[in-house]
């Protein structure tokens, strides 16, 4: 059961020893890397490429630990209360499970994605601590205890808006997906455009490569935004010359709406382009 | 087993623990890793590293501690033509150099004695990415050298790439150690903001009244929380312009970070010496601006006060009228600043220019004393201290 990427999917080496040790010793995986990577992806491939269902638990700032693990419903039971319904008599009806839960009952074991960890409360990762390390947890309104039959595969996204904890980082395994090189780009692109022209790719990825170099960029584009960006080119069936012309007075790629994601890098290529020109002339 | 390979890593600072090293004996034992020295780098990397900043931490260990172990286990995969490495040798060293080497022993002493080159080279160059030595200054003569070159030699062996991957080193400028980062200023701005939530309990929760209710099987539980007090209200006045351009970073990233931090965060610009006028955008400052005094009447006391700059100008800016040297100014800047101070009893000033320069700049000392002492340098640590005296 070893995940060595899928055909939608370029792994690297490193990120498939991560991936494994992570699914052998059963311990989270926490992923990290510049946003557009394929931090999220991985998750659903890793379910894809073993067969395992996969759980997502989205994670926002109001998110609590305790949501992950199960919820009180109080108000619906004083709501049923007074209406005399007889379901009022077993707490157990008005314990909501969390993504947690769920996936430590699962009749198969799962993927469970904890995506975008750093959003919430500063101290979320430590109220999981526990839970993701033994994999059980303890119900106060019932007072059972879930265990895990299987512990689920649990891949863990951060965006780095905050710092985790120690604590917490010690029980990961880590994996930063550094940006890809262009032999990688190139797979990559590959296996989601399998019928692109060999030349315009290679131009395409040779203005992609050209713009991320640009210094002082605010938010460079990355594997997802050159994914889309090959598709409107490919849509538009622009002529490969258009990209080759390396005219200076048009640095600015066309259709740059799906790589430049922010008005002050585009006015950055327009200044950039202003010079050029006033240098030919 | 890699107990000495731990240790060095803790030697180098970087923070991995017992529990991560047991974790990694564990995963070798459970065959994550097949025999290579790469897949055992990329199990060890994922199990000891928690922080992309520190890769390039533990590439470097890992560079010193297993140097020349996969030679010895990959020595009948990679037969290395001799003349390949004579021929880099005599790239790498001078005449005189080789004479001595042949002197000392031969070929295996030579090899040996560029390594240490080698060596010496990355720690002499180091930060560059390449190794590349400049012509005249580096010991190995006007060709320069890099270390993908000494790899010439396993070009011809089977599935070898021509650099270790850890010798590339990517993760080089990971490395934030330096740095200030949007991150570590919210970290550091949110003790002003835990500081606005304390207060008497003397407002109806709601929501836990009804929970408490409904635990409470139906009888009435009520219960109280402290008022939600109006989060903190801050008041930044920027100096822009002249010797601060070169903080234009720092300032950027602290005016960002408290951006998302606080609900109430009011700004303003000056230029070197708080005078009679203050404006917000800096295009239009000389026809949209607004006079301090009804900056003063505008934001009540309870704002707390943060001015960032450096106060490096000349005295005559503080101390005079019309020193100022954008305009004439009626009144003195120490005057101005002194009215501020009055309205806000809360005021820090954050200084991006380091501690230590401090003490040379007079006008950095004159305005330290009219702050009474409150100017933090724009360090985490000042960061902290600032917002600790704000919240005193």
């Amino acid at each position: 059961m070893k995940f060595k990427g899928t055909d939608r999917y370029v792994a690297t080496e490193d990120l498939m020893v991560a991936v494994n040790a992570a699914i052998t010793l059963e311990r989270p995986l926490l992923i990290k890397g510049e946003p557009g990577t394929g931090k999220t992806v991985l998750a659903h491939e890793i379910a894809k490429a073993i067969g395992a269902p996969l759980m997502e638990w989205h994670i926002k700032s109001t998110t609590k630990a305790q949501q992950g693990l199960y919820e009180y419903d109080a108000v619906s039971r004083l709501r049923d209360s007074q209406l005399g319904d007889e379901k009022v008599h077993d707490i157990r009806n008005y314990i909501k499970k969390g993504k947690l839960w769920e996936s430590f009952t699962a009749p198969e074991r799962p993927v469970l994605l904890i995506d975008e960890i750093d959003k919430a409360d500063i101290e979320f990762p430590n109220d999981l601590l526990l839970e993701l390390d033994r994999m059980q947890f303890f119900v106060y309104e019932t007072g059972e205890t879930v265990v895990a039959e299987r512990r689920p595969i649990v891949v863990i996204t951060s965006n780095n808006e905050k710092e985790l904890p120690d604590a917490f980082l010690r029980r990961c395994f880590f994996h930063y997906i550094r940006f890809p090189d262009t032999e990688t780009m190139k797979e990559i692109v590959e296996v989601h455009f399998p019928n692109v022209q060999k030349d315009l790719l290679r131009e395409a990825l040779s203005v992609f490569f050209e713009v991320r170099e640009t210094p002082g960029l605010k938010k460079k584009p990355s594997t997802s935004e050159l994914l889309d960006w090959l598709k409107l080119l490919m849509a538009e069936e622009l002529p490969v010359e258009v990209l080759r012309s390396r005219d200076p007075a048009k640095l600015i790629p066309p259709l740059h709406g799906a790589l430049l994601k922010n008005e002050q890098d585009v006015h950055l290529f327009e200044r950039l382009a202003f010079l050029a020109r006033r240098e030919r002339n | 087993m890699f107990i000495n390979f731990f240790l060095q890593l803790r030697d180098a600072k970087l923070p991995c623990s017992l529990r991560e090293y047991l974790t990694l004996t564990e995963a070798l034992k459970a065959g994550v890793a097949d025999y290579s020295v790469e897949q055992f780098y990329y199990l060890a990397r994922a199990t000891l590293v928690k922080d992309e900043k520190n890769i390039d931490k533990f590439d470097r260990v890992f560079g010193q501690c297993f140097n020349g172990i996969e030679f010895i286990s990959e020595a009948s995969e990679a037969e290395i033509p001799e003349e390949w490495l004579r021929k880099l040798a005599e790239l790498a060293l001078s005449e005189e150099e080789k004479k001595a080497i042949e002197a000392m022993g031969g070929f295996e002493k030579l090899m040996e004695e560029l390594q240490k080159r080698l060596e010496e080279q990355k720690k002499r160059h180091q930060g560059g990415s390449k190794w590349i030595g400049t012509a005249g200054t580096s010991p190995f003569g006007a060709y320069g050298y890099n270390p993908e070159g000494v790899r010439i030699g396993q070009e011809g062996s089977r599935n070898r790439r021509a650099v270790k991957v850890w010798d590339k080193r990517e993760y080089q400028n990971l490395d934030d150690s330096i740095e200030l980062g949007t991150r570590n200023i919210k970290v550091a701005l949110k003790r002003l903001r835990r500081f606005a939530r304390e207060g008497a309990a003397e407002e109806l929760d709601l929501d836990d009244t009804i929970r408490s209710t409904a635990r409470n099987a139906g009888l009435l539980d009520i219960k109280m929380r402290p008022e939600r007090h109006n989060a903190v209200k801050v008041l930044i006045l920027f100096d822009v312009g002249g010797s601060m351009d070169d903080h234009i970073r720092a300032c950027e990233e602290l005016f960002s970070a408290a951006r998302g931090e606080f609900k109430h965060l009011e700004y303003y610009y000056f230029h070197n010496c708080l005078y009679e006028k203050l404006w917000k955008d800096n295009r239009r400052r000389h026809s949209e601006f607004k006079p301090t005094f009804e900056v003063m009447h505008t934001y009540p006391a309870d704002y707390k006060l943060v001015f960032v700059g450096d106060a490096t100008m000349s005295p005559y800016e503080i101390a005079y009228p019309g020193g100022s040297v954008e305009h004439w100014n009626e009144e003195a800047g120490q005057v101005w600043m002194r009215r501020m101070l009055d309205v806000y009893s809360k005021a820090v000033w954050l200084n991006p220019v380091q501690e230590k320069y401090w003490d040379y700049t007079p006008s950095v000392q004159m305005m330290r004393e009219l702050m009474e002492n409150r100017m933090f340098p724009l360090t985490i640590a000042g960061l902290e201290g600032a917002m600790k005296e704000l919240t005193r």
